[in-house]
C-alpha cells in the first residue's frame, strides 16, 4: 500500500511543503496525498509536474476533499 | 478548456494580474490617491480611521474596494462550490501576525500590491520596499522548511464563514449612511477625511465594482504576491510570479498612457525616502505574511471563502493600523514615525518567537 501524506486542515503552503518533502524522501515511486481544498489540489499538482512527478489519479473523498496518487519512475 | 480550469493556467493568472494592474491605475484616474489605486494596508488603515480607531484626519474613509474583495471572493467561492467555512488554526497568532504586518507595511507606506504600484508609477523608494519584502519572505521560508506550522483548521458552521462578510456589509452600511454615533450621536465616528489621501477616492460604485471583480478573479486564480516570492524560493515555481509581473507591467503601461508615471525618489506621493526603514518595514511585513500564509489581499480573499483564521489576520491588520497611528509608529511623507523603528524591531522579534516555537516537533 502506498505511503500517505495527510494534509487536510493545513493552510497554504503546508500541503505543498509536506508533499515536496515526501518527494525528496522517496526520490521515486508512488505515494498518496489527501487534501481538503481545491487550492491545495491545484498547488500540489502544479508542483508535482515541476518536480517530474505525475498525478496518476485524483479521487474525491467522502469529506469533499481529494486523494491524489503521485508517481515517478 | 472550461472557465474553471482556465483560471488555473499560466494565461489565467497573467490576465488577472494585468486586470488588477490596469484597474489599479484607472482607480487613480477616477479619484484614488496617486500610486495607491489599490493598497490593502492603506485602505484598511483608512477604514480604521473612519471607525475612529485612530484620529489621523487625512486617513479616514471606508474603502469599498476592501468590501468588494471579500464579497467578490465569496460569490466566486459559492459559484464554484469552494465556500468552505473553517477555523481553529492558531487564530490569536494570526491576529498578532496581521497586527505586526500592518505596522511593517505602514512604516514602508504600502502593502505588497502598493509596492508594485509605486514602482509602476516611478517611485524608486519602492525598490527597497520590494527588496525588504523578498527578504522577509525568504526568512519565513526558512521557518517553513524547518517545520513551522500554524496547525490544522477544522470545518465549522456556514454562519461562521459569513462573519467577516457580514462585518464588511456593516462597513458598507456605515459608508452609505455615515451615522454619527460619538458623543451620544452628536459627532463621528463615522469619520471621513476632508483633505489628504483619505479624501481622495473614486466614486463608491466604481470602487465597489472593481473590488468585486478583483475579488472574484483573485479567488479563482489564488493571486498572492507574497506567495509568488515564496514559491520561487521554496519550490522554484513561477506560476504566481507570472501574474505579479503582469500586474507590474500592466500598471506601468497604463500609467504611461494616462500620464501618471513620474520617475524619482523625492516628492513621491504618500512615500518617504528613508531607505533603511523602507526595507526594514517591508521585511517585517513580508515575514509576517509568510508566517500567516498570504499577503493582505489573499487574506481577504480567503476570508470570503469562509476562512475564519484569515479573517482574524484581517482584523489584526485593522487594529494594528489603529495602534500604528495612535502610538507614532506609522510613517508619513515627512519621514518615519518616531517609534516606528522600535516597533519594527519588536515585530521582528515577535515573528521570530512565533517562527521558532511553533514547529511541529515542539508541540
Amino acid at each position: 500500500m502506498a505511503e500517505q501524506v495527510d494534509a487536510r486542515g493545513l493552510s497554504c503552503p503546508h500541503p505543498v511543503i509536506l508533499a515536496h518533502q515526501k518527494m525528496k524522501q522517496l526520490k521515486k515511486g508512488t505515494f498518496e496525498v489527501v487534501v481538503d481544498t481545491d487550492t491545495s489540489r491545484e498547488n500540489i499538482s502544479r508542483m508535482a509536474k515541476n518536480e517530474g512527478w505525475e498525478v496518476v489519479e485524483t479521487k474525491k473523498t467522502q469529506d469533499s476533499g481529494y486523494l491524489l496518487l503521485l508517481r515517478k519512475g | 478548456m472550461n472557465l474553471k480550469s482556465f483560471f488555473g493556467t499560466r494565461w489565467g493568472i497573467i490576465l488577472v494580474g494585468a486586470f488588477i494592474g490596469v484597474f489599479a491605475a484607472l482607480l487613480q484616474k477616477f479619484g484614488n490617491p496617486l500610486n495607491m489605486g489599490i493598497c490593502v494596508a492603506c485602505f484598511e488603515r483608512d477604514i480604521a480611521g473612519a471607525l475612529g480607531l485612530h484620529r489621523v484626519a487625512v486617513a479616514q474613509y471606508i474603502r469599498p474596494e476592501i468590501i468588494g474583495f471579500v464579497f467578490g471572493s465569496l460569490v466566486a467561492a459559492y459559484i464554484f462550490k469552494e465556500f468552505r467555512p473553517r477555523v481553529g488554526s492558531a487564530p490569536i497568532v494570526r491576529f498578532i501576525l496581521g497586527f505586526f504586518a500592518m505596522i511593517g507595511a505602514l512604516v514602508f507606506l504600502g502593502c505588497p500590491w502598493r509596492a508594485l504600484l509605486r514602482l509602476a508609477g516611478g517611485d524608486g523608494n519602492a525598490i527597497l520596499g520590494i527588496a525588504g519584502l523578498a527578504s522577509g519572505v525568504a526568512v519565513g521560508v526558512l521557518f517553513l522548511e524547518n517545520g513551522y506550522s500554524l496547525g490544522r483548521n477544522q470545518r465549522t458552521y456556514i454562519s461562521v464563514g459569513w462573519i467577516l462578510p457580514l462585518i464588511m456589509a456593516t462597513l458598507f452600511a456605515f459608508l452609505i449612511f455615515a451615522p454619527l454615533m460619538g458623543d451620544g450621536g452628536k459627532s463621528g465616528p463615522i469619520f471621513f477625511s476632508e483633505k489628504g489621501p483619505g479624501s481622495m477616492h473614486a466614486p463608491i460604485a466604481t470602487s465597489l465594482i472593481v473590488g468585486l471583480a478583483i475579488g472574484f478573479l483573485a479567488q479563482r486564480t489564488r493571486f498572492c504576491l507574497m506567495g509568488a516570492i515564496r514559491d520561487i524560493i521554496l519550490i522554484r515555481n513561477f506560476h504566481l510570479a507570472s501574474g505579479v509581473f503582469a500586474l507590474l507591467i500592466a500598471a506601468f503601461v497604463s500609467n504611461l498612457i494616462i500620464g501618471q508615471f513620474n520617475p524619482g525618489f523625492s516628492g513621491q506621493p504618500v512615500a518617504h525616502t528613508n531607505q533603511l526603514w523602507n526595507f526594514m518595514g517591508m521585511s517585517l511585513a513580508g515575514l509576517a505574511f509568510a508566517l500567516a500564509g498570504g499577503c493582505p489581499g489573499r487574506q481577504l480573499f480567503l476570508s470570503g471563502e469562509g476562512d475564519g483564521d484569515a479573517a482574524m489576520f484581517v482584523l489584526g491588520m485593522i487594529i494594528g493600523a489603529g495602534f500604528a497611528h495612535n502610538f507614532s509608529l506609522a510613517s508619513s511623507p515627512a519621514g518615519v514615525g518616531f517609534y516606528g523603528p522600535h516597533a519594527v524591531i519588536i515585530g521582528l522579534l515577535v515573528c521570530f518567537y512565533i517562527g521558532i516555537t511553533m514547529r511541529e516537533k515542539t508541540i
